[in-house]
């Protein structure tokens, strides 16, 4: 999943500028889960929101809303009535969600609210891991199911750096090495010849290297060249 | 035994002039390796500045006293002058350079157009590295690159060399560089079983020699050279044992607690602490003097015992921001003098 980190509310406070009234928009989906920018976070922002800025002396009237999924259409087309009357919109989506309203609603400002941090899993309750980059062009199957390309911090393709030592990165301890995890479960599942190839140069044109990606699928477009 | 190994030859070379006798570079530490002379190299760390007085002043303490010296590329991700430029410098001071290319700071093309130049401006050795994260050195905040890893970049300079092309596939419009190709290996880094694999996956991408971390854990290095030795990478590649003068027994308990990637055994340390033992701490330059002694003796030691080591083709003393260490090292190993290997193809081009 998509998972995100609130701003700090400095920073938040210092994007709304001096709007006055503000609707704090959050997403039923990825930064639910991870805690960042579902239902309960969006009261809680509103909530600070409010006293901060009467605390500062210049009250702000703060509304909040939750749509199931702020990254498509059919999801965010029914606010269009619920933005009229407001200042700016503050977003607690992903970059995609923000990037969505302000698509849709062209007039409105819509204000990130969170960072999106990274793809990855809950690795336990409140702990968030990162395991995918989206580089296009998926290894998984040559690096015994893990990713360097996300859990390197130099994304080698041919083995540890020099700085692995006791199973953890050199850039932070609290880092496990990525290699010493795929020669661990290569030499479990009795694959470690996998490892041995010289692996070529990575194809970065397939990652955002080669611009931003589209995939079109006319198999499943309900309008098609043709028409 | 290095006369036997046909590390150097290459047939397509001997259309070129200046390397003759099947070398693939020409450069004076290939002629040294292959004559089979235990190889010295050093390490000469390029300034924070654009002073060339600072690389001439450290060059003087290695001429004549090594085979070649590397010059560092931005090490530990700290701005200094480049390599090359350095490297270049160097060579007017009659060293021959190992220029450093880490895949930190730059994508395949500049590294290209880089290796272009350095050759152009005569610099025949190339060390491949992957580079220290950038988050050690004073840009924390920069993005890196890491377009190639240093195995790849391994066979980009070969394929420069032997097949005269880009990593693209499209062919060099003309001279194509011709560098001795270097890279690194840390025996003392994790996964341990795959350290020497490595090794050999860096032999396969077409390395030449190959220089180690630095030594302070020498029954790790002998296991690891066992190993390297059993899957007869030492016929195919030539290898430096890393090797350098602790300073202090603080420099020690540094490198032991906070360098990741070392192993620095206590017998290092306690040697260190020893030296000083009887030395009261005001007596600041009695202690530094003490040290340097107990540094460079352990050092000498070292080269002594790695020599010893089957398959190790020569060392490489980092004496960081100490190249004054060098000569007396060298000296006291009995590697004084250098030989000399016929007419090294050192700007002959």
């Amino acid at each position: 999943m998509i998972v995100g980190q609130q701003k700090p509310l400095e920073e938040i406070m210092k994007l709304l500028g001096d709007a006055k009234k503000v609707l704090v928009v959050g997403c039923g989906t990825c930064v639910t889960v991870c805690f960042a920018g579902g239902e309960k976070e969006v009261g809680i922002l509103a909530s600070e929101l409010r006293m901060k800025s009467r605390l500062d002396g210049s009250p702000v009237d703060v509304d909040e809303v939750t749509v199931q999924r702020q990254c498509e259409w059919e999801y965010i087309d029914p606010l269009a009535e619920r933005l009229k009357g407001y200042d700016v919109i503050l977003s607690l989506a992903c970059g995609i969600g923000v990037q969505a309203m302000n698509e849709r609603f062209a007039g409105t400002v819509t204000l990130p609210g969170l960072n999106t941090t990274f793809l990855g899993l809950p690795e336990e309750q409140g702990v968030w891991e990162e395991r995918c980059q989206a580089c296009g062009d998926c290894i998984l199957g040559i690096t015994a199911g893990i990713c360097p390309i996300a859990r390197c911090s130099k994304q080698l393709l041919n083995g540890p750096c020099g700085g692995s030592q006791r199973g953890v990165c050199e850039v932070n301890p609290e880092t496990d090495c990525a290699w010493q995890l795929i020669w661990d479960r290569a030499v479990q599942l009795g694959r470690t010849e996998e490892l041995m190839e010289v692996q070529p140069p990575k194809n970065w044109s397939k990652s955002r290297d080669g611009g931003p990606r589209k995939i079109v699928r006319e198999d499943l477009r309900l309008v098609t060249e043709s028409d | 035994m290095a006369e036997e190994r046909e590390i150097g030859a290459s047939a397509q070379n001997d259309t070129d002039g200046g390397l003759q006798h099947g070398y693939k570079s020409g450069s004076n530490l290939e002629r040294m390796l292959r004559a089979g002379h235990f190889a010295a190299t050093a390490e000469l760390g390029p300034p924070q500045s654009a002073d060339p007085e600072v690389i001439r002043n450290k060059a003087r303490f290695l001429k004549g006293v090594v085979d070649a010296v590397n010059i560092t590329d931005n090490q530990t991700a700290i701005v200094r002058m480049s390599s090359i430029g350095a490297g270049v410098l160097a060579m007017g001071e009659g060293l021959e350079p190992i220029i450093q290319m880490t895949c930190r700071d730059r994508n395949r093309l500049a590294i290209q157009a880089d290796l272009l130049g350095a050759y152009a401006l005569g610099a025949r050795n190339l060390l491949c590295l992957t580079g220290d994260h950038q988050s050690f050195g004073n840009h924390p905040t920069a993005k890196n690159v890491h377009d190639l890893d240093s195995l790849q970049l391994v066979r980009m300079v070969k394929d420069l060399r032997d097949e005269g092309r880009f990593q693209c596939g499209d062919e060099v419009k003309g001279l194509p560089p011709r560098f001795f190709i270097g890279a690194a290996s840390n025996p003392f880094g994790d996964p341990f079983d795959f350290r020497p694999y490595r090794l050999a996956k860096k032999v396969a991408a077409g390395a030449d020699f190959c220089q180690t971390q630095l030594i302070y854990d020498m029954p790790r290095f002998r296991e690891f050279m066992k190993r390297v030795v059993d899957m007869g990478l030492h016929e195919k590649v030539y290898i430096l044992a890393g090797v350098g003068p602790l300073k202090s027994a603080g420099a020690a308990r540094y490198m032991r607690d906070k360098v990741p990637g070392m192993i620095v055994q206590e017998e290092y340390v306690q040697r260190m602490e020893a030296a000083v033992a009887s030395i009261p701490k005001e007596d600041k330059k009695g202690r530094r003097v003490a040290w340097q002694e107990a540094g460079i003796k352990i050092c000498i030691e070292q080269i002594l015992e790695v020599r010893e080591i089957p398959g190790v083709a020569g060392v490489h003393i980092m004496a960081i921001e100490w190249e004054e260490a060098v000569r007396p090292i060298v000296e006291g190993a009995g590697l004084a003098p250098r030989p000399q290997v016929g007419d090294s193809s050192l700007r002959s081009e």
